[in-house]
This record gives structure tokens, C-alpha cells and sequence, in this order.
């Protein structure tokens, strides 16, 4: 529904910008359709349109991508172009030589594929199932948090934190997965937690 | 962002120092050449480099890197020294009336109360003096108000000196100083754009401080086309921030308590915020409120007032924070175990990268949650000259998790200007990729299923974590948005008529005005309240509407604080609410209440001449002096680099900032100009973002290899040739680069002496499409700025040689 009401915004917006040239000559009423009869043979008419912002820097660019499938259908969905939002208040439908190769990234070659571990001593990394992965996480955090958790300091003081294991935040995530993170980080009484803010 | 991109185009004049938006941030870059084309604004750059900002500014000045305060301090001395300044603002606005304690001082660049041993300061006479009635005492003229000990402190910056610290030829710095100080009338605004060319110092809080003074002098905070605007680098980095992913941070700017809290109690006796004149908002005094809110967010039901709402729960913190320089310092002393990257790769992006192998090499496990192969999750992997590691006596567990990326995605991201913006999944994560809150939700719950299966320490905060999702493997981010914006535990009634229903439980809350300290309402973060209330999802809002195209655009996005885009807005017209500019309007009492383009950051029924501007503090105006709320100065002072080519000239006994904390074994590894001359600077360039873009294709082909630049002059002195090979090494590291010879940076002369500067660019490392290079964090010192740690990376030095390149 966003979608569709933000296109009919483009459609008033590009409207006043040709309502002076050949096709604005046709007339008000008409110009929708004679505008959109004009790019017809450039839509990607197959392919559906998600809403999203370019992952690099804040200045938050709008982004339109269009995938083979619909994700919301529960189809396979391929992502085979990405363009600048023109609705978008601050980008207007540019990006910059960053945003402009985001297809690239998201169908980098060195993109992380399976779940992998890379024992002591090993020169390669094996690749194992999530439930392997994730219950050898929970197996090492577990171990190190009974044996270092720190309950009272010299003082008595109840402190309550463990100090022998870190996380550091991702500065691309969401904001929904920033608080789910902190939620289960903070639970365990980390305090070496940290983020990109300084790098 | 006090303000927002959008509003650049309302300015007079833009100072870019500290940042290159038109190559790092090229599509905000747009709003300054709107600003020139329809406003008739004028750019100003400052930077050591001719970057492609300076390209295309009306006046450009070079300066040397991490001399920025004496720079902005000269600018303020220009601006007293011939009375540019907006009285009317300063007098009404800021904290230049009041009177500052006897004993305060500051000598050989040091301030009052210097503890060299500790590296810190006794901060006790940085302070108000308040009178008998409990209020700060209040008189302009005093010899100890703030204004004259401002007056007097930036005196020493004359031109003169500018140009002998900074490099920059006096005739230059006059004429930034001159096009500046125009702006100190009500009708004309700068706005000051900076990123991490100014936070990447030992003294990167202080450096922004000297130009938000510098503003608050102006009359440029609060209003439209002016403020402080930060242009935060990553998507999201912002929104981490506010959502307090740091060491000593809960969400919405709250602290985590230290060891000297033992019981809540305690810990909300320093949190009262009582107002320090009178009939001042002061509205941290509703602390409490968030910090109970955010409480029963976390524990839910075992949060309850008896135990001081699970106060228990939450760590206590023995030291500052545990940054990421004190935990890889004691991950270096093999202190630490475990350690979890989510999207971040601190082999090339934490300073002195042997420093950090070696620490690695000493966990005994390391997770990597990343869409991309990073170099932090292969630094056991032997890549030659690049990563010339031990691989087989490196014990470290590594497990690398396949996450997925922003377009696989669905969520809200914060930018610098604070707009919440929310954007939809459209493409299948590859192979097994899965998205971050599944992660953490799967190992939350492994370690609580271990935890119940097996007990051991302390598990209360796991077990009783509040996790209300619908399929608890997985949360949804509708359900943790909705989270974080608040909602209703327990109904609450009307005090006075019973029958009448305050909030309803279950419902959202509307915003923090509704949050209380009793325990019935929870919310994450009280900063992003309203982001996703019974209205529904705000942050999906796309409207393009901007009523008499002030910028604002109202019903975009949603922004924090309760959908405010200027932050300080109040500020915008005179002490009787009446609009500075009447061409620029945004906010003005009407006789009964404020109004305007904006939502009014203040009380909308406060009376202009009795209630001020800065709600958040408790003097109700903003701070030229900001008391103790800084390590290492109540004013910026200059302080040279750690690794300065030159003394420094106002105090030559003072190295670096003397209140930035160094650790064992640091200092040994600073070098100095004798051994290192040439004072290099990191930065970024405009087809790259950090050290993902190399994994791009389309953008390793733009800009494939590792260069150094270098001057004309530099270069014919070392006989270097342009694409020629060369060796740049500091005490802590070395690295190979071709040379890029170029007319982009020119030597300086400082103190007399010639400074020649080394750029090296920071978006190579061993993984990915580009050719394999190296990071200026290979020779980058192990030191951060004094309030924040945030890593020295702009300012170091290096030596150079020419030598053979690779047989090809």
C-alpha cells in the first residue's frame, strides 16, 4: 500500500516537470497517462518493487530494488537491480559511486554462505550445520561466564558483570535488531560491548 | 544532526572542516549546492587536503591535521576581538552570564586540579558558584563569568598563532574568519558539517565543542540552516548509539551503573536534575520514568519496585567503560576469552593492527556474525606479506556465522538526522543466511535452556530476560519495534475520577510523556517513543509533504525526539518568542503557545521569557563553559597529536592530551618528529566505504589498489616517482603502497618549520575483489580521545622511502 501511494506521488511530482515540454501539451488530465505510456517500454514489468535504504553511510539514501519473485509472496526472490528512490526527500532518486554498485554487495562472491568453524591450530575453516555452530556459541559463552562471572566485588558490592567476553555491535543492522541485541547481550552482564560509533 | 539534511539548503554559509561530504556523503553533498544555487550560500573548506568539497568552495584553507581547536578558538578571538557576536542569543541563550567558582584556572595548558600521575583531573572548582537561593549566580560583567574567562582564555589565539600551530597562511584564516563572523547577525546562518576528520583525535570531543560554542556565539543552534551536524558514517550507527550498544550505556542516553551504585537508590540520588535556575525545565528530572520504563522492558514481571525494578540485573561497571581499546588492551594481556564481532571487522578498523593479532591470537574462541568473509574472521589465515601470521600455533576457535544484508531485511534505520526510517525485505538471504535477531534469539535461548539444564552463575537475568515473542526462535521487528517505542503493563487510572482510564494495558504508549516510574508502563528506549505507537508503524511513513518547503517534511519517517527535526528549535526566535528571521521562520509563540514548522522542543504553553531553550540542562541555557562534564577541560585548549611534527608551542612540556588515557606500553610506541617527520592522515575515498566496497565488484574495479599520497614537493625531495613503489612505516607497523603524486597536498609551514603530509587512504585489506593491501591502522597509535576513546587515526607519524615494486 506504501508503495503504491508513494508511486502516485511520483506520478503528481514528474507531472509539474513536463508540464511544460510536448507531453505536457496534451493536456493535464491526460499527462499520467501519456507520461506513463511514454516510459512503458522501460518498466521491468516482471519484477517487484521493494522499498529499502542504501546500507553505506547516513545519509540514508531511498532505494527502489526489484527482484525476480516476491519475498512477500513467500517466492524466491532475486534481486537484479537497484535504483535511487525518487520520492526519497534527501536523495531524490540519485546515489553516489558507493550506492550505485549496492547490487554488486549484495551478490558479492565473498558474501558468508554457511556456518563455519575454524578449530585451534587449523589452517581452513569446516563447515557445519546452525544447531552445531550455535550450540558450541552457547557451550563456549556458558563456560566462561561460570568460571569468570564476577558476583561481588572486593567490597561486597553485588556487580553482577562479566568482563572475559566482549561484543561489538554492528553499525548496518536495524534498529529492531540493535534492541534485540542488547536484550540478550546485556542479560549476560557483558560490559565490553561497544559499536562502529568510533571507528 | 541538530538538524537535517534536507535543511542544509536554508543556510548562508557552510563550513565543511573535519569531514569531506562531497566525496564521503555525496547525496547530502547535494543540499550545500542547493543551498549555493538558490541561496546564494557560501562554502568554506578546511582541511589539510584539496579534497573535492574544497573543489568546489567559494574559499578553501589548509590546516594541520589535529590543530583544529586553535584554529576554531582564533575564529571565536576574531569574532569577541571585533564584536561579532549575536548578544541577544548569548545573553538570553547561553551560560556567558554565569559566574564560575574562585580557584578555577588554567596555566600552562592545564586547567585547575592536574593529577599527572593519574592522567585526570580533580574537577571539583570547574563549577558553577551558586547563590543563597540554590541558583547560579548570574552577572556578565563579573571578572569570573563565564564570558570573561572565555574572553580571556582564547585571547592567546591571535592570527598569528593560528597560523603558526595550524599551518595556515594568516591572510587565509582571516578570511574564514571574516566570511564566519558575518553570520553573527540574526538573519544569516551557518551550519557546520563535520565527520570523523574532527572525532578521530585524542581530542575529538573537544574539537566539536569549539565549533558548537563557536555556533551558540553566532546564534546558529536551534535555528533553520544552522547547528551541528555530525555525518555519521555507517547506516545505522546512529540508531546503536541511541539504543546505547556501548559499555556504559542503557538505551535513550542513560548510564549503566558503577560499583559505587550498590542500590538503585543510590543510583537515581545523582540522577535528580534539579534545576539550576529558576523555573527551568531541567528534563532529565524525568529520569526515573525511562530508566524504570526501560527496566520492565528488560525483566518484565521480575522487575518489580521491591527489588529496585531488577536493578540487580544490570552490570556494574568498575572502570569508565570497556571500550574497544581497554578490551583489546586486555585482550593483548590475555585477559579476555571471548569475543563476538556482529558486522564489524576490528582487525582493520581498531588501531595498531599487530597490537590486535596478537591479541586475537590470544582468545581462546571468536564469533563472526558477518554478510561478508571479513579479515577479522580469517586473522589466523596466512595471506603473505598481508597477514603474515603463525596459523598453526594460533589456538583460537573460530565460527563464522552467515548473516544476512540490508536487502534481505526489513527494519528502521536512524540517519544523522535523526529520521527513523523503516525499509522492507526483498531478496532470499544466500545459502544459510539468517538474519541477526534469529541469531541472538537462538543464542539466547541455547544459553537459557544450558542454564536451566545445568544452573551455574547468576542466570536470574537470562531466565527471567522478558521475551514476548510469538515464536520465541525468531522475533519479529514489527514485535521488537513495537517494543522499544513502549507500551502499557498495567492500566492506570485517573487520580481524581476512577472511572476514567489513563492508559490501557496492552495498548502502546503515544510517546515518553506517558512513561512513569512505577513499574506500569514499559519501554526500551524512551528517545524513540511515538516511533511505532497506536497511530501504527510511524517510522513507514511516506508523505512527501513540506508545507512553505521549509525542509522539515513533517510526515516523512518519523524522527527522534517525538518526530522533532531541529533539535533546540525554541532557540530559533528571540527571548520573546519572536522569530530571529522572519524569512526563515520555524518556530513562535502565538501569545498562548508555540507554533510553527516544527514540533516545538520546549513545553508548548512555557512562556518564552521565563522558560529557556535547552530543556535537557538544567540551567536551561547552553554551555560556553560545560563545568565538569568533560575529562579534560571545561573549554577546548589546543593540544597537540600524541605524534606531532612540532612542540607544542603553548605549553612544550604537555604531549598529546594530557587527560587521554594511555595505556602500559602505549606511550613507549609513540614516535616522534626526529625518528617519524611527516605527519600522516587517514581518510576515506569516494568509491569506497570502508572495508565493504572491496567486496564489491563494480567498486574494486573503480578503484582497485592501495595508494599513498604525497606532495610534488615530498616526492622530489624522496625521489619518489608518481605510481612509483614506496615503504610507509611509523613505530608500530609497515606498509607498501603505490605513490600518488599530487598537487592535492602541499607542505605547511608550523612553528617555522616545514610539514610535509602523507595521505593514505583506509579501504584495503586482504579479502575481497581488489587487489590485497593494507589499512592505515597498520601504523596507527593505540590512543583515543579523552572522553569517548574514540581511536587517533587522523593524526600520526610516518617516514617514507621509495623502494622496488613487485615484479609483476
Amino acid at each position: 500500500m506504501n508503495m503504491e501511494l508513494s508511486r502516485r506521488q511520483f506520478m503528481k511530482g514528474a507531472s509539474v516537470g513536463i508540464a511544460g515540454t510536448t507531453l505536457g501539451a496534451l493536456g493535464f488530465g491526460d499527462i499520467e497517462e501519456a507520461f506513463a505510456s511514454s516510459i512503458r517500454p522501460w518498466k521491468l514489468a516482471n519484477l517487484t518493487e521493494t522499498r529499502n535504504t542504501c546500507t553505506y553511510c547516513s545519509v540514508a539514501c531511498g532505494i527502489i530494488m526489484y527482484s525476480k519473485g516476491d519475498l512477500k509472496k513467500g517466492e524466491k526472490a532475486d534481486i537484479v537491480h537497484i535504483e535511487g528512490d525518487p520520492d526519497h526527500p534527501t536523495n531524490r532518486g540519485t546515489l553516489c559511486p558507493k550506492g550505485a554498485g549496492l547490487l554488486d554487495i549484495v551478490h558479492a562472491k565473498t558474501r558468508t554462505l554457511y556456518p563455519q568453524i575454524r578449530k585451534p591450530g587449523s589452517d581452513k575453516f569446516e563447515r557445519v550445520s546452525w544447531d552445531q555452530a550455535l550450540d558450541r556459541v552457547a557451550r563456549l559463552m556458558k563456560d566462561d561466564r561460570d568460571k569468570n562471572f564476577v558476583a561481588k566485588n572486593a567490597d561486597g558490592v553485588t556487580v553482577n558483570r562479566w568482563t572475559t567476553t566482549g561484543f561489538l555491535a554492528a553499525s548496518a543492522t536495524t534498529n529492531e535488531t540493535a534492541w534485540a541485541t542488547y536484550k540478550v547481550v546485556r542479560s549476560t552482564g557483558i560490559l565490553a560491548f561497544d559499536n562502529q560509533a568510533r571507528v | 544532526m541538530t538538524n537535517s539534511w534536507t535543511d542544509i539548503k536554508n543556510t548562508d554559509l557552510v563550513v565543511i572542516m573535519g569531514g569531506n561530504a562531497a566525496e564521503a556523503h555525496p547525496c547530502g553533498f547535494k543540499w550545500v549546492t542547493e543551498a549555493k544555487a538558490n541561496r546564494g550560500a557560501k562554502l568554506v573548506v578546511v582541511d589539510p587536503r584539496f579534497t573535492r568539497s574544497a573543489s568546489v568552495a567559494d574559499f578553501y584553507a589548509p590546516i594541520r591535521q589535529g590543530t583544529d581547536i586553535a584554529f576554531l578558538l582564533g575564529v571565536m578571538n576574531y569574532c569577541i576581538s571585533n564584536d561579532k557576536v549575536q548578544w541577544d542569543y548569548v545573553r538570553a541563550f547561553t551560560n556567558a552570564p554565569y559566574v564560575i567558582k574562585e580557584g578555577f584556572g588554567y596555566q600552562d595548558g592545564l586547567f585547575t586540579g592536574y593529577d599527572e600521575t593519574r592522567r585526570d583531573y580533580n574537577r571539583s572548582t570547574w563549577d558553577y558558584e551558586l547563590g543563597d537561593d540554590g541558583y547560579v549566580k548570574s552577572d556578565i560583567d563579573h571578572p569570573r563569568s563565564v564570558w570573561n574567562l572565555l574572553k580571556k582564555h582564547v585571547s592567546v589565539y591571535t592570527p598569528e598563532m593560528v597560523e603558526r600551530i595550524c599551518g595556515t597562511p594568516k591572510d587565509k584564516f582571516l578570511k574564514v574568519a571574516q566570511m564566519i563572523s558575518e553570520c553573527s547577525t540574526p538573519t544569516k546562518t551557518m551550519t557546520s558539517m563535520y565527520a570523523l576528520g574532527w572525532t578521530q583525535h585524542s581530542k575529538g570531543s573537544q574539537n566539536i565543542r569549539a565549533m558548537a560554542m563557536l555556533q551558540l556565539i553566532l546564534g546558529n543552534i536551534g535555528v533553520r540552516g544552522g547547528g551541528m551536524n555530525a555525518l555519521r558514517g555507517h547506516s545505522n550507527i546512529q540508531g546503536l548509539t541511541d539504543l546505547g550498544l556501548m559499555s556504559n550505556l542503557i538505551p535513550g542516553y542513560l548510564t549503566i551503573p558503577t560499583e559505587k551504585e550498590a542500590t538503585f537508590d543510590t543510583y537515581m540520588s545523582t540522577r535528580g536534575f534539579k534545576p539550576l535556575r529558576p523555573n527551568q525545565m531541567s528534563y532529565w528530572q524525568n529520569y526515573k520514568k525511562f530508566m524504570v520504563s526501560f527496566q520492565k522492558a528488560m525483566w518484565g514481571d521480575a522487575a518489580t519496585a521491591d527489588n529496585g525494578f531488577a536493578y540487580d540485573y544490570l552490570p556494574k561497571l568498575d572502570v569508565p567503560a570497556y571500550d574497544i581499546l581497554r578490551i583489546m588492551e586486555l585482550m593483548h594481556q590475555g585477559k579476555v576469552n571471548g569475543y563476538m564481532c556482529q558486522g564489524f571487522n576490528p582487525l582493520l578498523s581498531a588501531p595498531n593492527r599487530k597490537k590486535l593479532t596478537a591479541a586475537f591470537a590470544k582468545l581462546k574462541f571468536l564469533v563472526v556474525m558477518d554478510p561478508l568473509q571479513t579479515e577479522t574472521a580469517r586473522f589466523w589465515e596466512n595471506h603473505g606479506e598481508y597477514n603474515d601470521v603463525p596459523t598453526a600455533s594460533i589456538q583460537t576457535e573460530v565460527i563464522e556465522l552467515p548473516t544476512t544484508c540490508f536487502a534481505e531485511d526489513e527494519g528502521s534505520l536512524t540517519n544523522s538526522g535523526r529520521w527513523l526510517q523503516w525499509h522492507w525485505a526483498g531478496g532470499t538471504p544466500p545459502g544459510e543466511a539468517k538474519h541477526d535477531t534469529w541469531i541472538m534469539a537462538q543464542i539466547h535461548l541455547r544459553l537459557k535452556a544450558l542454564y536451566q539444564k545445568e544452573g551455574g552463575a547468576f542466570a536470574d537475568p537470562i531466565l527471567k530476560l522478558d521475551w514476548r515473542y510469538k515464536d520465541a526462535g525468531n522475533p519479529t521487528p514489527e514485535e521488537l519495534a513495537k517494543e522499544v517505542n513502549g507500551y502499557v503493563v498495567e492500566d492506570v487510572r485517573d487520580p481524581n475520577d476512577a472511572t476514567k482510564l489513563v492508559l490501557q494495558k496492552g495498548k502502546q504508549v503515544v510517546s515518553f510523556a506517558a512513561l512513569r516510574d512505577d513499574g506500569k508502563t514499559a519501554c526500551g528506549c524512551w528517545i524513540y517513543s511515538g516511533c511505532w505507537n497506536e497511530a501504527g508503524n510511524n517510522m513507514a511513513r511516506r508523505d512527501t509533504s513540506d508545507p512553505d518547503s521549509t525542509g522539515a517534511y513533517l510526515k516523512w519517517a518519523w524522527s527522534w525526539p517525538v518526530n522533532r527535526r531541529i533539535l533546540y528549535n525554541r532557540a530559533s526566535a528571540d527571548i520573546n518568542g519572536k522569530p530571529w528571521d522572519d524569512s526563515r521562520k520555524l518556530l513562535w509563540w502565538d501569545g498562548a503557545k508555540w507554533t510553527g514548522y516544527d514540533v516545538p522542543d520546549i513545553a508548548p504553553t512555557a512562556k518564552p521569557d521565563v522558560v529557556g531553550p535547552f530543556i535537557m540542562n538544567p540551567e536551561g541555557t547552553a554551555r560556553l563553559f560545560t563545568r565538569g562534564m568533560m575529562r579534560d577541560g571545561p573549554f577546548p585548549a589546543h593540544y597537540e597529536p600524541f605524534e606531532a611534527p612540532i612542540a607544542n608551542v603553548l605549553a612544550p612540556k604537555v604531549r598529546g592530551n594530557p587527560a587521554a588515557r594511555v595505556f602500559k606500553g602505549d606511550m613507549e610506541q609513540f614516535g616522534d618528529a626526529k625518528e617519524f617527520p611527516y605527519a600522516a592522515t587517514s581518510y576515506r575515498l569516494t568509491e569506497h566505504f570502508h572495508f565493504w566496497t572491496k567486496h564489491s565488484q563494480v567498486n574494486a574495479s573503480m578503484q582497485p589498489e592501495f595508494f599513498v599520497e604525497i606532495s610534488e614537493q615530498l616526492a622530489k625531495e624522496k625521489n619518489v616517482k608518481n605510481g612509483g613503489w614506496v615503504r610507509v612505516w611509523s613505530k608500530r607497523g609497515s606498509v607498501k603502497a603505490k605513490a600518488v603524486v599530487t598537487k592535492r597536498i602541499q607542505p605547511l609551514t608550523c612553528d617555522g618549520k616545514t610539514v610535509h603530509i602523507v595521505g593514505i587512504p583506509l579501504h584495503w585489506g586482504f579479502m575481497g575483489e581488489t587487489k590485497k593491501g593494507f589499512g592505515p591502522n597498520s601504523l596507527t597509535p593505540y590512543v583515543g580521545d579523552a572522553n569517548i576513546e574514540t581511536p587517533e587515526y587522523k593524526a600520526f607519524l610516518v617516514d617514507i622511502e621509495p623502494i622496488a615494486g613487485p615484479v609483476a
